[in-house]
């Protein structure tokens, strides 16, 4: 450790990692220019600065697209993945639970949930019941 | 630099030379094996000897300090190197900085060369992506368990369906279209008759793409030698001059792509555009890094033969097929000429025999101009080459 180590602010993938496996889903806020950041980063990728903020996103989400990705039934069967917009902005990678891959429709309502399986969390969706669902892609 | 300098070096620079070795398969052959029989052959072709070649620019998909390995190898001493891995668009991007090297003299050849085994290598594709995952993580994907790149090219293809009503028989008809320009190619690796019923029929892999919406998997070695134009017109084969060049990245894991649905090819386009001072509708063929169906379509409207959203129904008309408005992938593409891993410099080639007229049964009707679109991750970098004939200048 040297002098400077003491106040050196935790990098942000580890601080995203470690609230994940607390079950905790948290995203960063430019203090300079408001933007919500996802991935987690050193920096804004929108204006540069570098002074960002953790919060709670709401978890609210819309898939933006999908796929279903075909796999041996014996090896675990076909799973999904997903671009999810997030009711803050950013869009990530995920996958949709709760209903079967192939019913995740581009526009699907979703709610995050961070699964943590032997000290390590996984961010998920699961799909909203809604009367609406496929009408909310407000793009 | 901006683009009014950059059009000054329109037409200053020529590819004298090309070659391609061992596509298809290779079986006992290494990526240097490849890439050394490639370089060789182009060399000659541009009538030089390896001794002439002063610049190089490679890259590898496995190597981290690849132009070491190549100097090395081809016994050359580089004045000028550029080892730019931008994956497949790579050796289309690599253009510039050659051009820019020759202008300013700090060499007087530069041989852009590539070769991969990764067909019949017995290093293992799965054992390769296992590796990647530890040397370059991606921890927001990789836990989801996409099948990149396809799964990538996946995602962007559904959303191009849900936006605009692209179907998944006019993503098909890319790949019957690459298919028929194959069957006119005895270098291609499948040259049997496809339908679009059998692509819609093939095996699912992720969706909406199946193993015929994807490139094949070959062996493959490839080179060009890049000469002032000048010196060019003193060499034996017609020269293809640069006549446009421009690269653009803007991401790379495919869920930090701004839009599914535009590609940075818009940006490439318009600086290659710019600088050649021609448009779209002056191309008289497209070389399109087909490593899925999506691609063609999406290539097709970033580059303006298209409005954007109007790729599926352009290519359902039979425009890119042989004998259509826009001859596109003349060599069967990555979906059926082959795909040795990182395809750009294999366009740039079947663009060059195209403008020399040496493409035999699939030769275009006395060209002048060619665009090609160099690709690489997951549509991430881009980068578009704008050649022509003699009569362009």
């Amino acid at each position: 450790m040297n002098d400077h180590a003491v106040s050196r602010p935790a990098p942000a993938a580890r601080v995203y990692a470690d609230a994940l496996a607390e079950g905790q889903f948290r995203i960063q806020r430019c203090r300079a220019c408001g933007s919500a950041i996802f991935y987690p980063r050193e920096l804004c990728p929108e204006c540069g600065a570098g002074e960002l903020d953790w919060f709670a996103p709401s978890g609210r989400g819309t898939v933006h697209a999908t796929t279903t990705v075909r796999r041996k039934p014996e090896a675990g069967g076909d799973y999904n993945v997903a671009l999810i917009d997030l009711e803050e902005g950013p869009r990530l990678m995920s996958r949709v639970e709760g209903i079967a891959a192939e019913a995740v429709r581009i526009g699907l309502p979703v709610q995050a949930r961070v699964a943590v399986t032997e000290g390590e969390g996984l961010l998920l969706f699961d799909a909203v019941a809604s009367n609406n669902a496929g009408e909310s892609d407000h793009e | 630099m901006n683009n009014a300098s950059l059009s000054q070096l329109r037409g200053k620079t020529a590819i004298a030379g090309v070659a391609t070795f061992g596509c298809g398969e290779a079986p006992g052959y290494s990526d240097m094996d490849l890439l050394a029989n490639a370089a060789r052959r182009a060399v000659a072709d541009a009538g030089l000897t390896m001794n002439d070649i002063d610049g190089l620019c490679t890259a590898s998909v496995l190597a981290t300090m690849w132009p070491m390995e190549v100097v090395e190898h081809l016994g050359i001493n580089a004045r000028f190197i550029d080892g730019t891995m931008i994956g497949g668009s790579s050796f289309v991007a690599h253009l510039m900085p050659a051009m820019l090297a020759l202008e300013a003299g700090q060499c007087d050849a530069v041989l852009v060369c590539y070769g991969s085994a990764q067909r019949t290598s017995t290093l293992n594709r799965k054992e390769v992506a296992k590796a990647r995952r530890r040397m370059d993580p991606q921890p927001y994907e990789h836990p989801y368990e996409p099948i990149l790149p396809l799964s990538a090219y996946a995602l962007a293809a559904s959303r191009h369906m849900h936006e605009f009503g692209t179907t998944r028989a006019q993503l098909a008809e890319v790949a019957v279209s690459a298919r028929e320009w194959a069957r006119l190619n005895p270098d291609a690796f499948m040259r049997d008759p496809l339908t679009v019923d059998q692509v819609l029929a093939s095996r699912m892999v992720s969706d909406p793409l199946t193993v015929r919406d994807s490139c094949l998997v070959t062996d493959g070695g490839g080179a060009y030698v890049l000469v002032r134009a000048e010196r060019a017109r003193d060499l034996p084969r017609p020269p293809v001059y640069v006549l446009g060049s421009g690269t653009a990245v803007w991401h790379r894991q495919i869920s930090s792509m701004p839009d599914l649905t535009v590609t940075a090819a818009r940006q490439s386009g318009e600086q290659a555009y710019a600088m050649a001072g021609l448009a779209a509708a002056d191309m008289d063929m497209a070389q399109l890094y087909d490593a899925f169906t999506i691609n063609t379509l999406l290539f097709l409207e970033d580059l303006g033969f298209c409005a954007k959203g109007e790729g599926g129904a352009f290519v359902a008309d039979g425009h890119i097929r042989p004998g259509g408005s826009l001859p596109v992938n003349t060599n069967g593409g990555g979906l059926s000429w082959g795909h040795p891993g990182m395809y750009g410099i294999f366009a740039t080639i079947e663009a060059v025999r195209q403008l020399r007229g040496e493409a035999g049964d699939r030769q275009v009707a006395a060209p002048a101009t060619a665009i090609v679109q160099g690709n690489g991750g997951t549509l991430s970098s881009q980068s578009t080459a704008i050649l022509g004939t003699g009569d362009t200048l």
